[in-house]
């Protein structure tokens, strides 16, 4: 390898990756909470709002949006430790490429967000029975994919710039929980009313869309009707993807006074 | 390694919006040298270093490392650069060996060479016991020689170190350096330390004076000592301005006065001593003659104290 060059990008996004998970799997609490937290939130919308007739299976894929979404942004968050921790520089004066280190952070982010998602799925085809065939289960899993990577980046991208978790836990509370609820994980889609019309505009309501086409269960029957078309669904979450990549990408390549820690 | 300059800086300037950190800084570090720069905190130093390790980008001026700009090859610099932090750059929640391992693939190491090179540092810094354990476990000085670990992992030609001896106690310092003069005879690598403590510039091979973003002396610490021209007199007493400008006009020779106290440079001391003694018998509570240090050199050029040693 010439000695001009950067590091070659591959052996860098698998090892930056890696370390999330590793670090990942040796915080136990983060392990559990990551799993409890989910579960009891599904059991709890599915009881409390039993009322409004909508079944276990209505907020499933909502739930692994949910799950999807707090993961990848909790993996994001560790981009302020690794910041305050000094980590972070040592990354940035080697010579391997910026968009490498951006792949690898987010890559691992996102696999550990996979990761629940698939066994939350198991769950949920243990307990409710999948009526999916295989093919729409293989697509709802890569759809999550998109997801997946579209969240942590997003996170990547929120996180970049600041100094403290504390900081991130405010963007959380009003920008990115707001997000879930207005994605139709959690409320029937009401047409004409102005959260339906808000929730046009947010990303990652064609997710959960996409998700409830895909993941159909035994004896319940969802309005698909209402629903943006499958064709809308991909090309909203994959554009939100490439353009939370890129907006990641072009971040990591400005400096913060956080680097001078 | 090749002969030539390691590190070439040339009118290097650096400002936080209107405030100037480094001013106009030139200067040459040949290869296999041990170069300390030396200042008080708040001198630059820092943001020097920031610039050279490419933490943060070169304003104006130009600097080369082993032959190459950092302004148009920042990769190629980065390849020649170790960099060690004084801030700690290490993972705690992984091994030593994970720690190194990550390293060694951000420069692109393989697998074999980067075991090799690992097994070889951590046992020349005597922490091969420790390489499975997580650097959460382990004290601080076995920490900074992990980071040192790290930092040389890929063979750099240039070692920069920021404050490497910041928690070290003495002896663990003394360790510090006979490693580094060891690697240096050995692979023929160059460092450049900066650091606020005066016994550890007395260590290098040349070194640097920086206040408020100047360089104000550049030598080898022996030759920056004699350059002084002389003992140093520190005459304590109850009036000293007064003292001072009477020894000025009646022996004709310069007195200033620096935090309370008279001082006096000149050749053969022992002499002046008693001069002075039998000159002001009064007024002089206590004198000492002492020859010069580098706070000695750092006061001659600067005009005030090295207020530096404070943590």
């Amino acid at each position: 390898m010439p000695s001009s060059q950067s590091t070659a990008a591959a052996p860098v996004i698998a090892t930056l990756a890696q370390r999330e998970l590793v670090r990942f799997f040796r915080q136990r609490n983060r392990v559990v909470g990551a799993l409890v937290q989910p579960i009891m939130f599904w059991l709890l919308f599915s009881a409390g709002l039993r009322s409004s007739d909508l079944g276990y299976a209505f907020f499933f894929p909502g739930t692994l949006a949910m799950i999807l979404l707090f993961t990848a942004i909790f993996a994001t968050i560790s981009i302020i430790e690794d910041r305050r921790e000094g980590f972070l520089q040592s990354v940035l004066v080697a010579p391997a490429p910026r968009w490498a280190m951006v792949l690898g952070k987010i890559g691992g982010g996102a696999t550990i967000a996979m990761l629940q998602a698939l066994l939350f799925l198991a769950l949920g085809w243990l307990t409710l029975g999948l009526a999916s065939a295989l093919g729409q289960v293989v697509a709802a899993v890569l759809l999550m994919v998109a997801i997946a990577i579209a969240l942590t980046a997003l996170g990547f991208f929120l996180a970049w710039r600041m100094d403290s978790t504390q900081g991130f836990h405010a963007i959380m509370s009003v920008f990115l929980f707001p997000m879930w609820l207005l994605s139709g994980s959690l409320f029937p889609d009401v047409p004409g009313s102005w959260l339906t019309w808000l929730s046009r505009w947010n990303p990652l309501t064609y997710g959960v869309a996409g998700l409830r086409h895909y993941l159909q269960f035994d004896g319940a029957a969802p309005a698909l009707d209402a629903l943006p078309s499958l064709t809308m669904c991909w090309l909203v979450t994959l554009g939100f993807a490439v353009l939370m990549l890129a907006l990641s990408w072009r971040i990591a390549g400005t400096r913060t006074t956080g680097d001078l820690l | 390694m090749a002969t030539g300059n390691a590190l070439t800086i040339s009118q290097l300037s650096h400002h936080y919006g209107q405030r100037v950190a480094v001013d106009q800084l030139s200067l040459e570090v040949s290869a296999g040298e041990i170069f300390v720069l030396l200042g008080p905190n708040g001198c630059g130093k820092t943001t020097l270093f920031r610039v050279l390790s490419t933490l943060i980008p070169l304003q104006t001026g130009a600097v080369s490392v082993c032959g190459h700009c950092l302004r148009t090859e920042p990769n190629a610099v980065r390849r020649q650069l170790g960099v060690v932090f004084q801030a700690p750059s290490l993972d705690k929640k992984l091994t030593v060996a994970e720690n190194l391992k990550h390293q060694g693939r951000l420069y692109g190491l393989a697998h074999q060479p980067l075991q090799q090179r690992q097994t070889e540092l951590l046992t020349a810094l005597g922490l091969e016991e420790r390489v499975q354990e997580r650097v959460e476990t382990l004290s601080g000085g076995q920490r900074r020689r992990v980071e040192l670990a790290k930092g040389m992992l890929h063979r750099p030609n240039l070692l920069l170190m920021d404050e490497p001896s910041t928690g070290l106690d003495p002896g663990a310092r003394a360790d510090l350096w006979k490693y580094l003069q060891q690697a240096v005879k050995q692979d023929g690598m160059t460092v450049v330390l900066t650091t606020h403590l005066l016994e550890e510039a007395e260590r290098a091979d040349r070194m640097a004076i920086m206040d408020a973003g100047r360089l104000v002396a550049l030598d080898t610490p022996a030759a920056l000592q004699a350059a002084i021209g002389g003992d140093s007199i520190t005459i304590r007493t109850a009036q000293p301005v007064a003292l001072a400008e009477a020894i000025t006009r009646q022996l004709d020779c310069a007195a200033t006065v620096l935090d309370g106290t008279v001082r006096l440079e000149q050749p053969q001391g022992h002499y002046w001593i008693s001069r002075l003694v039998e000159a002001f018998p009064d007024e002089i509570q206590s004198i000492t003659l002492g020859k010069p240090t580098l706070e000695d050199v750092f006061i001659d050029r600067t005009g005030h104290r090295f207020l530096a040693d404070v943590e």
